[in-house]
Parts: C-alpha cells; sequence; structure tokens
C-alpha cells in the first residue's frame, strides 16, 4: 500500500495503461510538451512519443470528433479537456456522435474512448472556468459518467474507463488533484461502472455525494463521529449508469439522507438522487431528503464570495443536524 | 486585380463537356476502356433509378424521409468509383451513389429511411461508414480515423490506405469542418474532403455560406483544393483518383469542390419552388451527368440501343425489387429501443428494458382476459 495523490494515482494508472495497450493514445491541448495544464500527462510524451500523445490544435470540438473517428478505426484514445467548461465547445460531437454512433450506426462501431476532464469550483478560477456540468453529460444516454472522490477510486475508475468499449466520461476534480490517500502496490483494481460504494457505514443519517462532495462526505462523518452522530457515506462514484439499489438500500436503514452536490440545486443530481429515493424507499423515509448544493449563480472569482457560494463542511454539517433533528433524533 | 474572392473566374476541371464531348486536362489523364465507361453508366441510371423510387415510396407513406441525389449522380459514382477496397469513406446522408458502388443494397439505405433499423451494414466490409445526419460532423470523424491510419503505418506507398469524407457545400460555413481543414493539414493526414457544392443549402444559395470559391478555402489551411465538374463522372473520377494517391502516398489531404446541383428538393420535406427560380433548373438540366455521357457513348460507338435498352430494363427490374422489397421489411420490436444503447451491459438499462417488457407484456394478458 502507498499513500499517493489523486493527480499521481490518474498519472500512473494512464502510463500503465499505454505500456498495457498499445491502441491507447492521447489526445487534447497542452498535453505533450506542457504535460498537461494539470501535470496528469507528466513525461508521457517522452515515454511514449508522439506517435502515441498528440498535442493538438487548440480545437476541443476538433480533438473530441478526431477521437471519435479513431475511436471507430479501432483505436482507444483517452482525450483531455482541460477543463470540464471547454467540454462546452465539443458538447456535439459528445452528445450528437460519441454517444450516439454505436445505436445510430446499428451497433456496427462502438466508440471506445475516454474523455478525462477536472470540473470542481474553489480555485478562484472565475464563472466560465469553475462549472459543474457533468449533469449535463449524466443526462445522455449513450454516455457513462464516472467521478472519482479518492486516489484508488481514480485509478480504478480510469482503468475500468479505458478498457470500456463505450464513450465514458472521466470527471476529475481540481480540488482533489493534491489530495492523499492509499492505493495497493501494483494495483490491477477495475472499478465495475455503475456501481457507487458505501465508503463508511453508519446508523443515523445517509450523507450522498460524489467527487468533492464524497471526499468532503467523509470529513463530515468523521467530524460527527465525535458527536456520536451515525452517518453512513454513499460515494456514487458513476453517475451514469447511476446505481439507485445502493442509496436505496441505505436509506431504508438509516430512514432520512442528505444529498451533497458541487453542482447548481434546481435540476441538478441531487433532484434525481432524491426523486430516487422516493421512489425506492418512500416508506422508511422519517424526513424529506434535504439537498445542499452550489448558490444559483455564475461562481463569484472573489475568494470570500466563492466560498459562500460553495457547499462546505458546514453547511453539510448543518443540513445533517437539522434534519436530524427533524426526525427527532438527538443530535449533539 | 485578382482579389482572390468570388469575382474571378474559377478554373473548373471537366474532361466531359456537355454535349458529350472529351477534353483533354494534362492534370488529370483519363484512361479508361469502353466496358468501363459502360459500367460507368449503367451505375448512373440505377441509382437515379434507386432515388426515384425512393422518393415515390416517400410520397407513398412508406418512407419517413428521402434525400435525393438527383443531379448528383455523376460526382458520387465518379468519385466512389476511384476508391480501392482498403479505402474508408465517411458519407453524409445523400451518397447513396456512393453506397451503391460501396456495395451496399439500396434495401439498407431504404431501411433506414422508413425507420424499420438503424443500418447494419458493417463499415469495414464495405469501406464506407454510416450515413450522418448532422451537418460535417463526419468531416471530424474521418480525419481522427486518417490520423489512426497513419499512425498505423497503412500509408505512405501506392498500397496504402486513404481516407474519403463526403459533406456538402452548407457544412463548409460548420466550425467541425475547418477545425477538420485544420487537423488534416497540421498531421499531413490522409484524408481527401469531398466536397459536393449542389449550390443550395435547403433555401440557402451558396453566397450565403461563401465568400470564396469553395475549393480556395483550401489554400489557407494549407494544402492543394480543386474544383471539378461535379456532373461529370469521368472528370469526378479522375481528380479524385488523383487527390486519393496524393493521400495514400503520404502527402496529406486535400480538397475536391465537385460542382454540381442539387435537381431536387433539399429532402421530401422541402420544396424548393419557393425559393429557388424555374430558370436555374432549367439551365442545368442541359448539364446532366447520365445524358452527357449517353451522348459522349452513342457518338464514339462505346455502346449500341441495346445496351441503352438492356440498361433501362435492369433498372426497371432494380425499381421494382426496390419497391417490394420496401415494403416487406418487418417493423422492429417496441423493445429493440434497448438495444445498441451500449456497446457493453448496462444495469440500469437492464432495468428498465425489463419493467417495459412487463408493461409490454401486461397488453397480452389484457388480450387474454377479453381486452378489458
Amino acid at each position: 500500500m502507498s499513500v499517493i495523490t489523486y493527480r499521481q494515482a490518474l498519472r500512473d494508472t494512464l502510463r500503465a495503461e499505454m505500456h498495457r495497450d498499445e491502441n491507447v493514445i492521447l489526445l487534447g491541448e497542452e498535453i505533450g510538451v506542457f504535460e498537461g495544464s494539470y501535470k496528469i500527462t507528466e513525461g508521457l510524451l517522452n515515454e511514449f512519443g508522439e506517435r502515441r500523445v498528440r498535442d493538438t490544435p487548440i480545437a476541443e470540438e476538433g480533438f473530441v470528433g478526431a477521437a471519435v473517428g479513431a475511436a471507430m478505426l479501432g483505436l482507444r484514445p483517452v482525450v483531455e479537456l482541460m477543463t470540464i467548461n471547454f467540454s462546452l465547445i465539443a458538447i456535439d460531437q459528445i452528445i450528437n456522435h460519441a454517444a450516439k454512433i454505436y445505436g445510430m450506426f446499428g451497433g456496427q462501431n462502438s466508440v471506445p474512448m475516454v474523455i478525462r476532464t477536472p470540473g470542481g469550483g474553489g480555485q478562484q478560477l472565475g464563472a466560465t472556468h469553475s462549472q459543474n456540468i457533468e449533469l449535463f453529460y449524466a443526462f445522455v444516454p449513450g454516455l457513462k459518467v464516472l467521478a472519482p472522490s479518492t486516489p484508488a477510486e481514480a485509478a480504478s475508475m480510469l482503468r475500468a474507463a479505458i478498457r470500456d468499449d463505450d464513450p465514458v466520461l472521466l470527471l476529475e476534480n481540481l480540488g482533489l488533484y493534491n489530495t492523499k490517500g492509499e492505493v495497493p502496490d501494483d494495483d490491477e483494481s477495475v472499478a465495475e461502472i455503475g456501481r457507487a460504494a458505501v465508503t463508511r457505514e453508519g446508523s443515523d443519517i445517509t450523507l450522498i455525494g460524489y467527487s468533492r462532495m464524497a471526499a468532503l462526505g467523509t470529513q463530515v462523518a468523521e467530524a460527527l463521529a465525535k458527536e456520536d452522530i451515525s452517518v453512513e457515506v454513499v460515494d456514487l462514484r458513476s453517475l451514469r449508469p447511476l446505481d439507485r439499489q445502493t442509496i436505496v438500500d441505505s436509506v431504508k436503514k438509516t430512514g432520512c439522507a442528505v444529498v451533497a452536490e458541487d453542482d447548481w440545486l434546481t435540476y441538478g443530481i441531487g433532484a434525481e438522487i432524491a426523486a430516487s429515493i422516493q421512489e425506492g424507499a418512500f416508506d422508511y423515509l422519517d424526513a424529506p431528503v434535504r439537498r445542499v448544493a452550489m448558490a444559483e449563480v455564475p461562481l463569484p472569482y472573489a475568494k470570500p464570495l466563492e466560498n459562500a457560494a460553495l457547499p462546505s463542511t458546514e453547511s453539510v454539517t448543518t443540513a445533517i443536524k437539522e434534519t436530524l433533528s427533524a426526525v427527532g433524533k438527538r443530535v449533539g | 486585380m485578382s482579389d482572390n474572392t468570388a469575382h474571378d473566374e474559377p478554373e473548373l476541371v471537366q474532361l466531359l463537356t456537355p454535349e458529350g464531348e472529351l477534353r483533354h486536362h494534362p492534370d488529370y489523364p483519363l484512361d479508361l476502356g469502353a466496358e468501363e465507361v459502360r459500367g460507368l453508366y449503367r451505375d448512373l441510371v440505377l441509382v437515379r433509378r434507386v432515388d426515384t423510387e425512393a422518393v415515390a415510396l416517400q410520397r407513398q407513406g412508406e418512407l419517413g424521409l428521402w434525400a435525393s441525389l438527383l443531379g448528383q449522380e455523376a460526382a458520387q459514382i465518379g468519385s466512389a468509383r476511384a476508391l480501392r477496397p482498403q479505402d474508408m469513406a465517411f458519407p453524409s446522408y445523400r451518397e447513396h451513389g456512393v453506397a451503391w458502388v460501396r456495395g451496399v443494397d439500396p434495401r439498407e439505405l431504404l431501411g433506414m429511411f422508413r425507420g424499420v433499423t438503424n443500418g447494419g451494414w458493417d463499415p469495414a466490409e464495405h469501406g464506407l461508414h454510416l450515413y450522418t445526419i448532422v451537418i460535417g460532423s463526419q468531416t471530424l470523424h474521418a480525419t481522427g480515423y486518417a490520423m489512426g491510419v497513419q499512425r498505423d503505418g497503412a500509408t505512405g506507398g501506392d498500397d496504402g490506405t486513404a481516407v474519403i469524407v463526403y459533406f456538402g457545400d452548407g457544412a463548409t460555413s460548420q466550425g467541425d469542418t475547418n477545425e477538420a481543414f485544420n487537423f488534416a493539414a497540421v498531421n499531413n493526414a490522409p484524408v481527401v474532403f469531398f466536397c459536393q457544392n449542389n449550390q443550395w443549402a435547403i433555401s440557402e444559395p451558396l453566397e450565403r455560406q461563401s465568400r470564396v470559391p469553395l475549393y480556395r478555402r483550401a489554400a489557407g489551411f494549407g494544402f492543394p483544393g480543386v474544383r471539378v465538374d461535379g456532373n461529370d463522372v469521368f472528370a469526378s473520377l479522375a481528380v479524385t483518383r488523383r487527390a486519393l494517391q496524393h493521400a495514400r502516398e503520404g502527402q496529406g489531404p486535400m480538397l475536391i469542390e465537385a460542382f454540381t446541383y442539387r435537381m431536387g428538393a433539399h429532402t421530401t420535406n422541402d420544396d424548393p419552388t419557393r425559393y429557388r427560380v424555374a430558370a436555374e433548373l432549367e439551365e442545368w438540366k442541359r448539364k446532366d451527368p447520365i445524358l452527357r455521357l449517353r451522348a459522349y457513348m452513342a457518338a464514339n460507338g462505346v455502346a449500341d440501343d441495346d445496351f441503352f435498352a438492356a440498361v433501362d430494363a435492369e433498372a426497371d427490374k432494380l425499381g421494382e425489387r426496390v419497391r417490394i422489397e420496401c415494403r416487406a421489411l418487418p417493423d422492429p420490436d417496441p423493445l429493440d429501443i434497448f438495444h445498441e444503447v451500449y456497446a457493453e451491459p448496462h444495469a440500469q438499462l437492464d432495468l428498465q428494458r425489463a419493467e417495459f417488457a412487463d408493461y409490454l407484456a401486461s397488453f397480452e394478458d389484457a388480450g387474454a382476459e377479453g381486452g378489458r
């Protein structure tokens, strides 16, 4: 077992997958000589050469579309979009082509490509560079969307994404790149796509999140344990396919739930989770499902304002305590 | 003064005049035997017949939609006959002539437009991808595919693989197409951009799309562009053959602008009489690709009346087969909606499929109980 960063886990896995499969190629802007804006592709151009690691013109629709074509040839392109915000320029190639070619071509061509891209606010990058719009892709049949919250998950999910025959968007997170966690040595684990995980067992309340909010949820649960509040944490891990069963099973056990999400509240992923809970565990609910999300504003650049807009340890903790009060459970 | 705008008289590669006279072009020599010429004629007539039948079938309610290729037969047959078996073509949605040449049965095309199948020919077997409906997107797919071909070392010699992508004049305004031009150029990808300029993007004429003749766009991206008479099957064949050779030998992309005319509607949902004048249509009728080839063949003893009659009879037979087979295409099963959404198993979708199957079965139960 080694303790490494989320960034290192992605980099090591990418490198190992390139060694494993000659067909894995990297396409994107600034990924070669510059080694990626967030250094996930560090060293890979030197090691694998331009035949495998290709700096492209600065045109997201262009390199995502080219990756779709390369995938149809049988390659396994891994595309880096510098941030998920830039996926807006490539959205037609993602939603209308990558996601639909398998079906619209009568099952003749799968599109085994991966789009790696970070989301996440809190970095003072301003409103156009700080959005959490993974929902757009999680909404679309034909795509798969994975959102790792720990270094171990980042490794096993990237491995799964590359080996999967469907187009997969792997949502990374700017706020998680430097976080550390244990990853098994000689790790070969491949995440099961479409499987959520109970990352911490508890009995009083279920806290559901993904990506940064799953990591934050674990911290909240640890803190509340000291106040004798037992929080079960469900890390969604896969936004499409969505593992409703794990969520419902947890809520049946605890009787109440809080969803923490880094996207906007209205129509956000929490709305889908809350709906899934009432469909699957209505009779078990002792309180309304509570959602904690970003303020519905373009994310400000000013640090105090950005902090005010984002969900935090405090806002999630408060939501948990208020829900438990409503249920009539003792809160510290 | 030459300002490189549409005011210049652009060059047009033409090997066969509208009157059916051969023209020599120093850059595009073409030496075809009589049998090959007769083959091209047969292709042109038969795909036009498939197209005519398809329009009629749509009018009769047998197809949801059809995008007619009327007038563009020579551009498609000529360019597709330049392809070799190892080459790969990416069509848009009107390339029925290309599909014909690549050995895709018309029944497959009718199935898609009837809405009973999403297609199903094997792109690798035919060297033809499935139709792309979104305008211009396939230019990027072809470019990425060609970059892959290049990476695999399958280019750079006379036996190399080349890629061709078909799109229209309207698509040249799309970002995807311009990005594809640039990606292909900087990577020297083995791809031929074949633009059928049929003068109209639904109701928008060419002057709404471009200030310069389309083939000149290539120069700005750093590769050759050429305008060919798209109603001349000889010139379309010769120019495409040369461009494919250029690509397969590793010299990079080329843009071909096939100057042609959409004689029919954009699709069967469109009525072109609302936006274009009859005189224009009459002018292009005189440039018909089939009439000029027939005139050439008759005047030069390439074929006799028996040959032309035999092709017409074959077309009648093909038309009849198309009608019968189209009507006989089976409707898909409702549960098919869940097929081919993902290449790999997907638990969430399997659950929805099971629920929908139960829902469908509930009607069968109701039927068994006398409809209540």
